[in-house]
């Protein structure tokens, strides 16, 4: 039992525990804290597997920035428990998430198997390529190799944010359309 | 192993209590600077010029009833003043605070942990700081903390972007993300990064600015419209985390800022570790003389300020930036 097999089995522990926490909570702002747990966890597997650029990214993109949009939105929202999201689905509905679960889980173990995985949990060490993972190479794979995909999903993120800002806008502007002429705008059609 | 585990623990250690120190002084220089900008004295009862008020502060709010008020859900508003303190003090593994030495016999560097990536880092932690408050403001049970949480939050996101935008110039100059190599750069004042990137450093303490809640951004806790916002239901020690917790993140944004665009601990005649406390004093200077100077924004005079002045100023600097590397070939 080296060092690296310690860390790899504690984060691997901490990401599972984060991740089944994460849906067994009834507060939402848990289930939240508990995914930032386990992103973290996650974070540190990477770091182990060389992977230092990916890891931080992982935590500053969305551990750091949509989890807080997310804590954002529920505290907006104001819910304090999963009561709050309205009355529980039927019995058929709480059915066909049990199915699905189980479903994902034999797919998940049947993709493991089919992929042939070391079985051996390899250290940072057991890599050939030099600056595995470093920021230049990852950059310099996705400026070259990869490029064409990399400005396909930039412009598929431009479109999101087109479609983001149409949405706003219409709202915006039935909003301005209905409070037009009154100094104060009431805000009271809201339902 | 064991002479190198020593040293850094040596070094986490002494460390960890200036920066603490720092942080209790900062107080009264804050409370001095702005009471002379005000044509007050500040304090001056507590030993000589009021030295020794933080520690008498400390002793007040360490003797302090914990009031733990009935509606706060227990688990967050314990761990909250955590999480706002510590991510703070995590900044200053990667800050190079001094040139290499040598000391009784053994080599030091001059930094905890030189990460090569460095200046992710700083951003992943920096990023981590927003949950304390967000936490407190929840867990308090109270519309005065909750509305400070929700500010706090949706500033945090819309300044993040500039904030990570406003150094990546320095990055494409630099060709590197490691603090200790981005400080070996400046190696005399003509090539601080200042110099070359004005408007990312303007960018970067305006950002930090908001980042760390304070004046003129300090729409979380706004005393006149929200009592104290995020930390209005605690006191005792769990309220002197959150404030120590401010004061280490000014003077970790104050770090970085002096490691990225004023060239660190490089500076002629005095010793590295002196021009590195004084760049971090000038960036907490600039901070306390924003506070006594500017009033506090509007909310949503914040937000277009956020997302329709800084973000794009910021992407223009890093188009701009990256054209001009790209023209001379990467060498500058």
């Amino acid at each position: 039992m080296n060092l690296d097999t310690v860390i790899f089995f504690a984060a691997a522990v901490v990401a599972v525990f984060g991740a089944t926490m994460m849906i067994a909570q009834k507060n939402p702002i848990a289930s939240a804290l508990y995914l930032i747990l386990s992103l973290v966890a996650q974070a540190i597997l990477y770091v182990q597997l060389g992977g230092l650029f990916l890891g931080s990214i992982l935590i500053v993109v969305y551990a750091g920035a949509i989890m807080v949009l997310f804590l954002f939105v529920i505290m907006l929202l104001n819910l304090r428990s999963s009561d709050d999201l309205g009355p529980p689905p039927p019995a058929l509905g709480r059915f066909t998430k049990y199915a699905f679960g189980i479903l994902l889980s034999v797919e998940l173990i049947v993709i493991v198997k089919a992929a042939r995985m070391p079985s051996k949990a390899t250290g940072v060490l057991g890599f050939p390529v030099e600056d595995f993972g470093s920021v230049k190479a990852v950059s310099t794979q996705m400026f070259t190799t990869y490029v064409y995909p990399l400005e396909l999903t930039g412009i598929l993120m431009l479109i999101a944010v087109v479609g983001a800002v149409v949405i706003a806008k219409k709202e915006n502007n039935a909003q301005v359309s209905d409070d037009s002429g009154s100094d104060r705008p009431a805000k009271k059609q809201v339902s | 192993m064991l002479e190198v585990i020593i040293i850094s623990s040596i070094k986490v250690l002494t460390v960890v209590i200036v920066v603490l120190t720092c942080c209790a002084y900062s107080t009264l220089l804050e409370r001095k600077l702005v009471a002379y900008m005000q044509h007050r004295l500040g304090p001056i009862y507590a030993g000589p010029w009021g030295l020794l008020q933080p520690i008498a502060d400390a002793i007040k709010l360490m003797f302090k009833e914990d009031l733990v008020p009935d509606r706060v859900e227990r688990t967050l508003y314990t761990l909250a003043p955590i999480l706002s303190f510590v991510p703070s003090l995590l900044v200053f593994a990667v800050v190079p605070f001094s040139s290499d030495f040598t000391l009784f016999g053994y080599d030091v560097t001059g930094v905890i942990s030189d990460l090569n990536i460095g200046v992710l880092w700083v951003f992943m932690i920096t990023g981590f700081g927003v949950y304390g408050v967000v936490l407190a403001g929840w867990s308090s049970g109270s519309k005065w903390s909750l509305l400070g949480g929700i500010r706090s939050s949706a500033q945090m996101i819309s300044y993040e972007l500039s904030y990570g935008l406003s150094i990546v110039g320095v990055i494409l100059l630099a060709n590197t993300l490691s603090m200790t190599e981005i400080v070996g750069q400046q190696d005399s004042i003509f090539s601080w990064y200042i110099f070359r990137q004005p408007l990312g450093f303007i960018l970067f303490f305006t950002c930090a600015v908001a980042e760390t809640n304070r004046a003129p951004f300090d729409m979380a806790e706004a005393e006149s419209e929200l009592v104290g916002g995020y930390h209005t239901e605690y006191s005792s020690m769990r309220f002197a985390s959150f404030f120590v917790g401010e004061y280490a993140n000014m003077l970790a944004a104050s770090a970085v800022a002096a490691t990225l665009f004023l060239g660190g601990w490089q500076g002629p005649l005095l010793p590295p570790i002196v021009w590195m406390m004084l760049k971090v004093f000038f960036g907490m200077f600039i901070f306390i003389w924003l506070r006594g100077t500017l009033p506090r924004f509007r909310y949503d005079q914040l937000m277009n300020f956020g997302w329709k002045v800084l973000f794009p100023l910021a992407l223009l600097n890093t188009m701009v930036t990256g054209l001009i590397v790209m023209l001379t070939n990467g060498t500058n």
